[in-house]
């Protein structure tokens, strides 16, 4: 290829006459009117909020919060300052749109695939899914599930058990946990190792078949490295054996690990709407593949099951990545709804906090901000994804 | 009123969901619905958080000393609320008002334009409410709110007197046989609704008698009864005059349910008002004081005319503006007092009709009585 004609540096003509010249000051203009705007409003917010007496600015995030929080992945005690009762429920909020966005993913997909099944009984089951699950507004069923969980369970101090291991009630769902030693950290240690080990193996096997065509163990042998790494550090911790059992009681069940109606609620809630959208961005993407494909792949000898993973899906994704993106950004922002049956998210946080101390631009605020950066992340992680699996001109 | 949740509701009542105990549950998700007008519940509470913020952002800068002359050009006193707390304001199928906090902004309207039906109600949340205050959009919160110092010397509003004394306490299914606050067993559940001081309140008597309570924060104070009725939660917990409320008006059954003895909270609730306003100000603290203070000197919805025409008692002829013209320093009409309390009834009466011994909730005078009787509603005189 020969190199491109080099052009003469262009010369800037500063004169209305010239449209360059136009249009930057066009822009400046607009940037000038959106910053004075930006600027008028807070400003005279911030007037207002004086000449009312309202107090302002972020220095409450110190004071000790003082109230309690019935669920948290971290130590939280009521005389911790107002920030760390933020990160609850930050953290709240990213526990339920990190496992609601894998859940979704998995039922949309199969869902979605579902609507091409040749058998009319799996296909009519997902349409009707899919049209049921996604035209009731999902505050009605986030309130439905809820509902059902705490009127339909049995009370807290007579719970539905299997084995004296498992309980249900309203008070939610309790099972036995390890109780955490030197033991566990090891084997935590020993699993992460194992996974690198693992995936080592995999990508030199991978290698060999490439250069070779000498088939290897792609999931059996990594599979046994990470349980092998386990178990070493388990048995290098001494060993333990103690679990933690829950116990009903008459206001509690004690002891084990619980998942609370709220959480569940909110979890089902979301996983159902949401994968019913997912189901349709998956069943477009399948759609978009041209139908020689299919055919192609089905005159080589391939099954449906492996034209579907090898050929039809692969080219699907690049067509279902970035409606999919949109997707997973609704059900995070949706999870504010959790609001409505008491599930501690960010936005109950914010809520508590806003009318204990009254600041309210400022816990907006950090609602906002909380969404935009979960959003703003989801979406980056996702378009990376996506030039990843793009496909790539040659 | 949207039609859709009242037609669903009322079909669900019929068969299929009372057998799967749906009936409470779809209720309160719907009456979610019903009150913000909206489907989307959070949202519109964020909706309208922001919609304050940009009255906040819009507004000019707030002028002193307006209020009573933008409320007589108007001709209407905009008066905050409860969305529905039984005994203290609640509406009926018609649209009527009734309550303690309602008949006090009744009063109000009728000492400041002569009639006691010229009221717009704006029913709040309890986390909309102070937002609603500072914004203007209310000239007056009278919505069941505790009178604190952070309310009182951070969010710009200036409370104007007592009303109600109340306190805190829990509500608990009878056969948990228990009857003291303190013999709640550790780690129990409790409902609680977010916006107002009873998370503050329960997580200090958990923390104090070290019982480990686990609050479960519902936005909606429907949404949180509807949970403790389901079974979700051992306890219910809100102001003891909210629990008889609850009690009288959503229990299946009242019996089932106990309030505790115990109380662990002082709440005064009473109107407040914005603040940068001391006319507006003293009008509606003088109107509850008059209120008070009529009662005291026995001035009854019945007899007020009688008693302006007929009595000798200084006393009740400065209340009734026959001798002095207290209504002029307030820049009110002469006879303010006279008005206010033919719309309402004196304190005592307001109280007996709303939830005293005249309504279902039967709620004992206790520390409400007149300080000469055994409690201490004090009013400072009107001289």
């Amino acid at each position: 290829m020969s190199a491109p004609p080099r052009l003469p540096p262009k010369k800037r003509d500063w004169s209305w006459r010239s449209q360059a010249f136009r249009a930057l000051i066009y822009q400046i203009v607009a940037v000038a009117v959106i910053g004075f705007a930006v600027w008028y409003l807070a400003h005279n917010t911030l007037l207002n909020m004086a000449a009312r007496g309202i107090q302002s600015g972020f220095d409450f995030l110190k004071e000790p919060a003082g109230f309690d929080i019935s669920e948290s992945l971290i130590p939280y005690d009521a005389l911790d300052p107002f920030w760390k009762a933020f990160l609850v429920g930050i953290l709240n909020t990213l526990r339920v749109a990190i496992v609601g966005i894998v859940l979704a993913t998995i039922l949309g997909s199969l869902l979605g695939v579902g609507r091409f099944s040749r058998n009319a009984i799996v296909r009519g089951l997902c349409y009707t899914y899919v049209e049921l699950f996604r035209n009731v507004p999902v505050l009605l069923q986030l309130l439905v599930w809820y509902l059902l969980f705490t009127d339909i369970l049995p009370p807290i101090s007579d719970p539905l058990s299997v084995g004296s291991l498992f309980f249900l009630s309203k008070g939610g769902f309790s099972f036995p946990v390890p109780v955490w030693t030197m033991g566990q950290t090891l084997a935590t240690l020993g699993a992460i190792a194992g996974l690198v080990i693992a995936l080592i193996y995999r990508y030199v096997t991978m290698r060999r078949f490439e250069l070779t065509g000498r088939p290897g163990s792609l999931y059996l042998v990594p599979g046994l490295i990470i349980l092998g790494g386990i178990l070493v550090g388990w048995i290098a911790g001494g060993a333990p054996t103690e679990w933690s059992v829950p116990k009903p009681g008459d206001f509690q069940t004690e002891g084990g690990a619980s998942i609370t109606p709220e959480f569940s609620g909110v979890l089902l809630g979301l996983v159902l709407y949401t994968s019913a959208f997912i189901a349709e961005v998956v069943r477009a993407g399948i759609s978009s593949v041209a139908r020689g494909q299919s055919e192609a792949a089905g005159s080589l000898g391939l099954s449906r099951g492996l034209t579907m993973r090898m050929v039809i899906l692969p080219q699907a994704l690049r067509v279902i990545i970035p409606p999919l993106t949109s997707q997973y950004l609704n059900l995070t922002k949706n999870s504010s709804l959790a609001v409505a049956i008491g599930f501690p998210d960010v936005v109950s946080i914010a809520n508590t906090s806003l009318s204990q101390t009254g600041r309210a631009v400022e816990c907006i605020a950090i609602i906002m901000l909380v969404y935009l950066t979960t959003s703003l992340s989801t979406a980056a992680f996702m378009n990376w994804y996506n030039r990843r699996s793009a496909l790539k001109e040659r | 009123m949207p039609l859709a949740p009242k037609l669903l509701k009322v079909r669900v009542q019929g068969g299929y969901g009372r057998r799967f105990g749906l009936r409470p549950a779809l209720e309160y998700g719907l009456s979610s619905i019903k009150f913000g007008g909206n489907p989307m519940n959070a949202k519109s509470i964020l909706s309208f958080v922001a919609a304050a913020c940009v009255l906040l952002l819009l507004a000019p800068a707030a002028q002193a000393g307006k209020t009573l002359d933008t409320i007589k050009q108007r001709g209407q006193l905009v008066c905050g609320t409860n969305t529905g707390l039984a005994g203290f304001a609640q509406a009926d199928a018609q649209g009527n008002w009734t309550g303690l906090d309602v008949d006090i902004c009744r009063a109000i309207a009728a000492a400041v334009l002569g009639d006691p039906s010229k009221v717009k109600w704006v029913p709040l949340t309890a986390q909309q409410r102070f937002t609603a205050l500072q914004s203007g959009e209310i000239d007056i919160l009278s919505r069941n709110t505790t009178w604190t110092l952070s309310r009182d010397a951070s969010l710009g509003l200036t409370f104007t007197g007592v009303t109600y004394y109340d306190g805190q306490g829990f509500m608990v299914p009878t056969k948990m046989k228990i009857k003291d606050s303190k013999q709640l067993k550790k780690g129990t559940t409790v409902c609680v609704q977010t916006g107002t001081t009873t998370e503050k309140n329960l997580t200090d008597f958990s923390r104090a008698n070290k019982l480990d309570l686990k609050p479960i924060v519902f936005e909606k104070q429907e949404a949180a009864t509807g949970a403790y009725f389901s079974g979700r939660c051992a306890a219910f917990t809100t102001d003891a005059s909210g629990l008889a409320s609850i009690r009288s008006k959503d229990a299946k059954n009242p019996a089932d349910h106990v309030i505790m003895l115990g109380l662990i909270s002082k709440e005064p609730l009473g109107p407040s008002v914005r603040r940068g306003d001391d006319e507006w100000t003293a009008i509606v603290k003088w109107v509850v004081f008059g209120l008070i203070e009529a009662e005291e000197y026995g001035i009854t919805q019945a007899n007020v005319d009688k008693l302006m025409n007929e009595s000798q008692d200084p006393v009740i002829l400065r209340i009734t503006g026959k001798s002095e013209d207290t209504g002029k320093l307030l820049g009110l009409d002469r006879d303010w007092m006279v008005k206010a309390i033919k719309a309402t009834g004196n304190y005592g009466e307001i109280f007996d009709r709303n939830v005293g011994s005249q309504s279902p909730l039967n709620l004992p005078r206790g520390l409400n009585s007149l300080w000469n009787k055994g409690g201490i509603m004090y009013a400072p005189p009107i001289r």
